[in-house]
């Protein structure tokens, strides 16, 4: 090959990439870019498209799997399925006090609960500053003297909470995002702290994604600290439980009928929610248990 | 040229126990005080300062009676003192979470407490090998840099084979105990039987 058809190949092959990185880079169609910035720990950006606001921490403009989205004509109502079902765990404790939520994301969930139960004290955790700070700016959450955000570590929040003896009556783990699981918080350790926080009678609704290899190991460890629990799939996977003994499907659905009316503005009903939480064992049991000795979750996520 | 190659392989091998440690140490101190940067922050530091009083301490060391045993001693002691890690981490850190509310300054404690002592004598085997592989000025260079080498390259084996491999495969502790026993089976024998030279 001559050296100048070399040189005009490896022209067009670095125009060709650099086409294609402009490509990646650039939103897609109707996208806009309301806010992007690089916080201490990710980039967060804040998009919008059509009647759609999303809060996300990587730059492919996808609705699917971002952190945090709104509706902007309907900020009330829930855009993502696991929100709805975090909301409906009120069936089974219907007026929780106090509640601790870790990762705020755009705050959708205690905007909703702050909503619903003007009296509860809420606990937010959310380990960026700058979280918090977007969500305030672009989402509808808002700070007061019942809604508090702590820029902690969860995990540090929680043993804390545990060792000055402080009580939930409704724990919600939202602290994983899709790409990254801070491994300290899903070992059977923490998960015993977490229950030691738990009120008598309080719910915990834990939000995970896992479908790899790791949903072996995290079913396990919950099972081991927590015994049974209800179990749901809608895309991301949540865990339900309630300290004192799960209730049963009627006791859940007679509980489902006083929310009827208020969860019409979130945009879903009792007929929803309730042929989606199973009681199935369906993971391998002899999966390793994740404690603070062994840890690997990114690891098994990836396989 | 036994010799040699011990030394070269005890630097390396000492390269690999520091930055498994290192990378581990994330994981040991995650349960107390987050993952955040910070917490990295006060490992990394308390790191290189252990490893910039061992590099100072080794130089030192390496001028009365140099020898293999000694270097093979270093490695020894260095490798022991990670058992504190294993018995007393979780005391030591139970008591800092309770004392220290601040993470950073509780993350920067417990690294101090946990791992400053093993990283100061393992970095005390880099200078202290330079020098027993110098026998003339012309070449120190080209030792020193063949020991960096090394060295460097163990760390790299080290830091890869700790967070790709072995956390999957193994607990925390014991890694730990992994680390000990390999650091034993080759410093021991030559702590014991000295110089393969010396001993014909």
């Amino acid at each position: 090959m001559k050296p100048s058809k070399l040189f005009n190949l490896s022209l067009a092959g670095l125009l060709a990439c650099a086409a294609g990185g402009a490509a990646l880079a650039a939103p897609a169609d109707g996208v806009e870019i309301l806010h992007k910035e690089q916080s201490l720990y990710r980039n967060i950006y804040v998009f919008e498209k059509g009647d759609v606001r999303c809060m996300r921490f990587t730059k492919y403009f996808r609705t699917g799997d971002s952190q945090s989205c709104m509706y902007k004509a309907d900020p009330n109502r829930l855009f993502y399925d696991y929100a709805k079902v975090v909301m409906s765990t009120l069936y089974l404790n219907p007026d929780p006090q106090r509640i601790l939520i870790t990762g705020l994301g755009g705050g959708t969930l205690p905007a909703a609960l702050a909503r619903l139960l003007p009296q509860a004290e809420i606990d937010v955790v959310e380990i960026d500053p700058a979280v918090s700070r977007v969500a305030k700016a672009y989402f509808p959450f808002e700070t007061s003297e019942r809604v508090r955000v702590h820029d902690v570590d969860g995990r540090v929040f929680v043993k804390r909470a545990a060792r000055s003896g402080k009580k939930y009556d409704l724990v919600i783990l939202d602290a994983f995002n899709g790409d990254y699981i801070p491994e300290h918080m899903l070992t059977r350790e923490y998960l015993e702290e977490v229950k030691s926080v738990i009120a008598d009678g309080g719910v915990l609704a834990a939000n995970t994604f896992s479908d790899s290899q790791l949903y072996h190991s995290e079913s396990v460890t919950y099972a081991e600290v927590f015994g049974d629990f209800i179990n749901v799939k809608v895309g991301n996977r949540l865990i339900i439980w309630q300290h004192g003994g799960l209730p049963s499907d009627e006791r859940i659905a007679e509980g489902a009928k006083g929310f009827e009316e208020a969860f019409e503005p979130l945009g879903f009903g009792a007929d929803w929610v309730l042929p989606r939480l199973s009681r199935e064992q369906d993971w391998q049991t002899d999966a390793p248990l994740l404690t603070d000795q062994y840890s690997p979750s990114n690891l098994l996520n990836a396989r | 040229m036994l010799s040699k190659i011990l030394i070269y392989a005890i630097a390396c091998w000492t390269g690999f126990l520091i930055m498994a440690v290192e990378l581990l140490s994330g994981k040991i101190l995650a349960p107390y005080f987050g993952s955040s940067i910070y917490v990295w922050g006060a490992i990394i530091t308390v790191f290189m300062l252990a490893l910039s009083l061992g590099y100072l301490l080794g130089g030192r060391y390496s001028m009365h009676n140099p020898t293999i045993r000694r270097l093979a001693g270093i490695l020894c002691v260095a490798s022991l003192l990670v058992l504190p890690i294993i018995f007393f981490g979780e005391p030591v850190m139970d008591w800092l979470f309770d004392t220290i509310r601040d993470p950073r300054y509780g993350s920067l404690a417990a690294s101090a407490f946990l791992f400053f002592l093993p990283t100061t004598v393992a970095g005390m085997v880099s200078p202290y090998s330079v020098r027993l592989l110098t026998h003339r000025h012309e070449v120190s260079g080209q030792n020193a840099g063949t020991l960096y080498f090394a060295s460097t390259l163990g760390s790299a084996a080290g830091t890869i084979m700790a967070s790709f491999h072995l956390v999957l495969w193994f607990q925390l502790d014991h890694i730990f105990w992994g680390l000990i026993a390999i650091s034993l089976a080759l410093g021991l024998p030559v702590l014991l039987k000295g110089d393969p030279h010396e001993a014909k």
